[in-house]
C-alpha cells in the first residue's frame, strides 16, 4: 500500500503548496491593490487616524482637523470659510470619500506617501505621531474673497491667474457649500450631503464652476478672433480699417444676417474700433474669412480642445469644433457650439498680458512634509505661445481701449492700466434662457502683469446686451485685480 | 554509532529512538511562541502586558505538560512533532480569538469557552492515548461505527440552521455541537475496517472497460452510496465542505486500499457530475461559486465578506500590521472567529506568518501520513491516512475557501478557529495518529539472536 500513500503524500504536499502560492497571490501579487482599494474601509480609517494635513493659503490653513468619536474614524476635517475655499479644496468627507486638492493630494495629507517615507521613518524611531504633510497653494486669499463677495448671491464663478507665472490666484464658484457640513459620518452628515446633490438642489452648489463647468464664451472669444487675425495676417494694423459690410450675411446661408447689439458704427470698423463696440459683423466675418482650420488652430493654441489641463485638479475641456462655415462665423463671437471654462477664458487674457506667451495654470506651489521639507516645488512651466510679442502688444492696446472708452469702463482703476472684454452669451433655444454675462482682464502696473481674471455671471435677467458683462461681471474682475495689486504694494 | 544514523527512518526493524526529549523541547517552544503573542497582543491594544498573562501561560504549559508525561508514559514512541505542532496551533488560535475579542463589535468573548473546549480536547487526547492500547480494536466497531457516522450526519438536519448552513445540533443547556467534526473520526475507522476486508474484491473482481477497470456493481455499491449521502448532505444541510470531505476521503481510503487509479477517475467522475448537477438546482452553492468569482463585487451596495476578507488578506502584506493592530474586525458576525480566522491572521502577522502556519499544517499532515507510510498493520495504515488525508482537505477547503482559492464552504481551521466540536475532535484525531505511529515506532519484541535479523520481515496479518 505503500504506492498510493506516496503519492497521496505528493497529492497533500501540492494542496499546501497551491495554498503557499495562493497567499503569496494575494498577499504580495495582489497585495497593495487590495490594500489600496477605494471600497477597503481601510484607506479611509488610515486617512483619518491622523490630524489630516493641511490646505494652506497665504502661509494659513484654510483647513483643520478635530477629533470625533465616530468609531473608527479618530479625526474629522475642519474648514475655514469653507464655502469660499470649496472650489479649491475640495472635500474630505469620513462618509463621502474626497475630491479635488484633498483627493489628489490624499497620500501627502495623510502622511502615507511614499516622498514622505524619510519623516515618517524618522517619526518611528523618535516615536513622534504620525501625521500628514501640506499643500501649499498658489491662492491669493484677498483674490479669492473679493471674488467670493463680488460673486454674492449670483450664480457664477471667477479664475484668476497670474499671467507671468500660471499661478492661479482666486477660484470662487457660487452658490457654493461647506465641506463641514458633512465631513463626518453621521446622519446629520448624510442630509447635509443629500440636500447638496443635483437631484435636490437645481443650483449645483456642489460644481465647481470655475474649473468644471463650460458656457459659450460670447464676445469675450473676440479677442480670440482677434489674435487669429494678427498671427494670421490677415490684417496687420488694429488702426487701419478692415473690409466689413453691414449688415454682415453668414456664408453659405439664403440671407441669414448677423446682426450687431444696437446701432454701432461698426462698417469697414477698425480692430480696434470693433472691440470697443463689440462688433458681431466685423468678428464674424474675421472667423468666416480666415476659415474653420485656421481659427481651431488659434484657439487650441490658447488651450482649447485640450483634455489635459490639471491644475493639478483637472478643469473640463473647452471646445473649439470642427465646423461649417455659418457655425464658424458665429464662432468667431463665441456664440457657436464653441464652449469655454472661466479658467480658460482667465488663460486667454493671461497670455494677451503676457506677451504672447501661455503659462500653465497651477495651484499647488509645494508639497511640504510634516517637518516642512519641501518635497515637491512647481516650476511654472510654459504651455505655448498663441501669439507674438508684438502681437500680443496689439491685441493689449486694443483691450485696453475697451476698459479706457468702450464697453468695459467699469473695470477701471486709477493709475494702472486695464484691457479687458466683455461678453454676453445668448443661450437656450432661440436664446430663450437668461444670457451669462462676462468679463476677461489683466491689469498691468510699471512692475509687470500679475493678474488676469475671468468672470461670468448666469442669469441675470435684466439686461441682454454687451453691456451686461460690463455692467455685472466688470466690477468683480475690477475688484479682484485691486485685490492683487494691493498685495502687491 | 553507525547503526543509530542508519535508523532515523521511522521505518525500520529495529525501532526508532524514541525522541521523546525532541518533543519536550518543541513543546517548550510551542507554549512560549502563543504566550509572547498574547503579551504581544496585550502591549498593542492596551499598552500594558495583559494581566492574564501568568494564569494563561501556567494553563497552556500545565496543559502540554501533562500531555507530554501521558504520552511519555502511554505512547513512549510516538511521533515527536504532532503534539508540539497541535498545542502551537491550538494555543495561537486561542490568541488569534482573544485578540478579536477584544473588539466589541464583534459580540461576546470567546476566548474562555475555547480555552475550556481545549482543555476537554487535550483530555480527551488523554483518554485515548491512555485507554486505547491498540488501535486495532477500533477494527471490531467497524459497523457500529458506519451507524454511529450517520446518525451524526443526519442529524444536523432535524435542527435549525445557522448561517444558511444546517451543521449544527442543540442541545439544551450544552450548546450547539458540529457533528460533522466527530463524524469525520468515526468515518474514517468505519472505512478503515470497511476496505481492509473487501479491498482484494474491489482491486481484483472487476471488467475492463475503455481502458478501466471496473469493479462489479456490489463493490460498487458503497462508493455510490457515500456519492448519494454527500450530495445528500449537501443539498438537505446546505455544506459543501462537509460533503467535499468526506467524499474525498472515501476516494483517497479507497485508492490507498485498491492501489487502483481508476478509483480516482471515477471519484473525480462523480464529484463533478454531483458538484454541477447541485450547483444548478441550490441557490446556496450557486451564491458561494459567484461570490468566488467576484470577491470584490459589491452587493447591495456593500461589501461583501469575501471582499473583506481578501482586503484582510492584501492590507496584511508581507510582514502584517502587528497582532492586535489589523481591522479584521471589518469582517463582521460571528465567522472571523471561526471561518475567517485565517484573515485575521494573514492581516496580523503578513504573508510570513500565514505561510508559517500553513506550513504548521503541511508538517503536521506529512507526520501523520509518515505514521501511516510506517504502520504495519493495513487497519492502521487506512485509518492513518484517513485521518490525515480528511485532515489536509479539511485545512485545504478551508485555507482555499477563505484565500480564494476555491468556492467558500463553512466549515473551521483545524486547533485555530473558535469551535468545541472542532478542537475535541482534532485533538481525539492526533490522538489516534500518535497511537498509531507509536504502534509503528515501537520496537519489535526482541527476535531471538540471529546473524540474519535484519532480513526478518513483518508478515501483514
Amino acid at each position: 500500500m505503500n504506492k498510493p500513500l506516496r503519492r497521496v503524500a505528493i497529492f497533500c504536499g501540492l494542496l499546501v503548496l497551491a495554498l503557499l502560492v495562493r497567499v503569496n497571490w494575494v498577499q504580495f501579487v495582489q497585495g497593495d491593490e487590495l490594500k489600496n482599494d477605494p471600497h477597503n474601509r481601510r484607506v479611509a480609517i488610515e486617512r483619518y487616524s491622523t490630524p489630516r494635513g493641511n490646505i494652506i493659503v497665504d502661509g494659513k490653513a484654510v483647513t483643520g482637523s478635530t477629533t470625533t468619536d465616530s468609531g473608527d474614524f479618530k479625526y474629522k476635517r475642519t474648514y475655514k470659510n469653507g464655502k469660499m475655499w470649496a472650489p479649491v479644496t475640495g472635500y474630505a468627507s469620513q462618509a463621502f470619500d474626497a475630491n479635488q486638492l484633498e483627493k489628489l493630494n490624499d497620500g501627502i495629507l495623510t502622511g502615507t506617501d511614499d516622498r514622505l517615507f524619510f519623516s515618517r521613518t524618522v517619526d518611528m524611531f523618535t516615536g513622534g505621531k504620525q501625521k500628514g504633510g501640506d499643500v501649499v497653494t498658489t491662492l491669493n486669499a484677498k483674490a479669492q474673497k473679493a471674488a467670493f463677495d463680488g460673486l454674492g448671491k449670483q450664480k457664477g464663478a471667477v479664475a484668476a491667474i497670474n499671467p507671468e507665472t500660471g499661478a492661479i490666484l482666486a477660484l470662487a464658484s457660487t452658490p457654493s457649500y461647506d465641506p463641514s457640513s458633512f465631513a463626518g459620518m453621521s446622519n446629520k452628515d448624510a442630509e447635509a450631503y443629500n440636500a447638496l446633490q443635483k437631484k435636490n438642489d437645481p443650483d449645483e452648489p456642489m460644481l465647481n464652476r470655475a474649473l468644471r463647468q463650460t458656457y459659450p464664451p460670447g464676445s469675450t472669444f473676440k479677442v480670440v478672433t482677434a489674435s487669429a487675425a494678427l498671427e494670421n495676417g490677415l490684417y496687420h494694423d488694429v488702426d487701419s480699417k478692415t473690409d466689413s459690410p453691414l449688415p454682415y450675411t453668414l456664408p453659405d446661408t439664403s440671407g441669414l444676417q448677423l446682426k450687431n447689439e444696437g446701432n454701432i458704427p461698426c462698417k469697414d470698423a477698425t480692430l480696434r474700433e470693433a472691440l470697443r463696440w463689440s462688433c458681431n459683423t466685423v468678428f464674424g466675418k474675421i472667423s468666416a474669412d480666415l476659415g474653420n482650420k485656421k481659427m481651431k488652430a488659434e484657439a487650441e493654441k490658447f488651450g482649447f480642445n485640450d483634455p489635459g489641463i490639471n491644475t493639478p485638479v483637472r478643469a473640463s475641456e473647452s471646445i473649439f469644433p470642427k465646423d461649417n462655415r455659418p457655425q464658424n462665423a458665429m464662432a468667431g463671437i463665441g456664440q457657436a457650439s464653441n464652449r469655454a471654462t472661466p479658467l480658460q477664458m482667465a488663460m486667454v487674457a493671461s497670455s494677451v498680458a503676457n506677451g504672447g506667451k501661455l503659462m500653465k495654470p497651477y495651484m499647488v506651489d509645494q508639497l511640504v512634509a510634516q517637518n516642512l521639507n519641501v518635497v515637491q516645488q512647481h516650476t511654472p512651466q510654459e504651455m505655448s505661445r498663441p501669439l507674438s510679442p508684438e502681437n500680443a502688444q496689439k491685441v493689449q492696446s486694443i483691450m485696453e481701449t475697451v476698459v479706457k472708452n468702450g464697453t468695459g469702463t467699469a473695470a477701471q482703476i486709477p493709475g494702472v492700466t486695464v484691457g479687458g472684454k466683455t461678453g454676453t452669451a445668448q443661450h437656450g433655444e432661440n436664446n430663450k434662457d437668461n444670457p451669462y454675462a462676462w468679463f476677461i482682464s489683466y491689469a498691468k502696473t510699471g512692475k509687470g502683469t500679475p493678474v488676469a481674471v475671468a468672470v461670468v455671471i448666469e442669469g441675470s435677467d435684466t439686461l441682454r446686451d454687451d453691456i451686461a458683462g460690463g455692467k455685472l461681471a466688470a466690477p468683480i474682475a475690477k475688484r479682484v485685480m485691486e485685490a492683487v495689486l494691493e498685495g502687491q504694494k | 554509532m553507525s547503526s543509530s544514523t542508519t535508523n532515523t527512518t521511522t521505518i525500520g526493524t529495529i525501532g526508532a529512538p524514541s525522541r521523546r526529549n525532541t518533543e519536550l523541547a518543541m513543546l517548550i517552544f510551542a507554549v512560549l511562541i502563543p504566550v509572547f503573542a498574547y503579551i504581544n497582543v496585550g502591549l498593542a491594544k492596551e499598552g500594558t502586558v495583559p494581566a492574564g498573562v501568568l494564569g494563561y501561560s501556567l494553563g497552556l504549559g500545565l496543559l502540554a505538560g501533562v500531555a507530554h508525561l501521558v504520552v511519555r508514559k502511554w505512547a513512549p514512541y510516538a511521533d515527536p512533532l504532532m503534539l508540539p505542532i497541535a498545542t502551537l496551533l491550538n494555543g495561537l488560535g486561542l490568541i488569534f480569538i482573544w485578540r478579536l475579542d477584544q473588539e466589541p463589535s464583534l459580540g461576546k468573548a470567546m476566548a474562555p469557552n475555547q480555552l475550556m473546549w481545549s482543555t476537554f480536547g487535550v483530555a480527551l487526547f488523554l483518554a485515548i492515548l491512555i485507554f486505547l492500547k491498540d488501535h486495532r480494536v477500533l477494527q471490531r466497531y467497524t459497523y457500529i461505527s458506519m451507524v454511529v457516522a450517520l446518525v451524526l450526519l443526519v442529524a444536523p438536519v432535524f435542527f435549525p440552521g445557522v448561517n444558511g448552513a444546517k451543521i449544527w445540533i442543540t442541545i439544551p443547556g450544552l450548546g450547539s455541537l458540529q457533528p460533522g467534526e466527530f463524524a469525520k473520526i468515526i468515518i474514517a475507522i468505519f472505512f478503515a475496517g470497511y476496505l481492509m476486508v473487501k479491498r482484494d474484491a474491489l482491486a481484483l473482481a472487476s471488467r475492463r472497460f475503455m481502458g478501466l477497470y471496473l469493479p462489479r456493481g456490489r463493490d460498487l455499491g458503497p462508493i455510490l452510496v457515500i456519492w448519494a449521502l454527500s450530495l445528500m448532505i449537501l443539498v438537505f444541510e446546505t455544506d459543501l465542505g462537509t460533503s467535499l470531505l468526506f467524499f474525498g476521503l472515501f476516494v483517497v481510503m479507497l485508492y490507498v486500499a485498491t492501489e487502483r487509479t481508476s478509483w480516482i477517475v471515477f471519484g473525480l467522475l462523480l464529484s463533478a457530475g454531483g458538484a454541477v448537477a447541485v450547483a444548478t438546482f441550490e441557490s446556496h452553492v450557486q451564491t458561494r461559486v459567484h461570490n468566488w468569482l467576484n470577491p470584490l463585487e459589491l452587493s447591495n451596495g456593500g461589501v461583501t465578506e469575501t471582499a473583506q476578507a481578501m482586503y484582510s488578506f492584501g492590507s496584511g502584506g508581507i510582514l502584517g500590521s502587528g497582532l492586535g493592530q489589523g481591522y479584521s474586525r471589518l469582517i463582521l458576525g460571528i465567522a472571523p472567529k471561526s471561518d475567517y480566522i485565517l484573515a485575521t491572521v494573514g492581516e496580523e502577522v503578513g504573508l510570513a506568518g500565514l505561510m508559517a502556519i500553513l506550513l504548521l499544517y503541511g508538517l503536521l499532515i506529512e507526520r501523520g501520513i509518515r505514521t501511516a507510510l510506517a504502520a504495519r498493520d493495513p487497519f492502521g495504515k487506512l485509518l492513518s491516512i484517513g485521518l490525515s488525508g480528511a485532515f489536509a482537505l479539511q485545512v485545504f477547503v478551508v485555507a482555499g475557501g477563505v484565500t480564494g482559492l476555491i468556492p467558500l464552504t463553512g466549515m473551521t481551521m483545524p486547533f485555530l478557529a473558535q469551535g468545541g466540536s472542532s478542537v475535541i475532535a482534532n485533538w481525539a484525531l492526533v490522538a489516534i495518529l500518535l497511537r498509531i505511529s507509536d504502534t509503528a515506532r515501537r520496537p519489535a519484541p526482541a527476535p531471538a539472536p540471529s546473524t540474519d535479523a535484519e532480513m526478518t520481515q513483518v508478515v501483514r496479518p
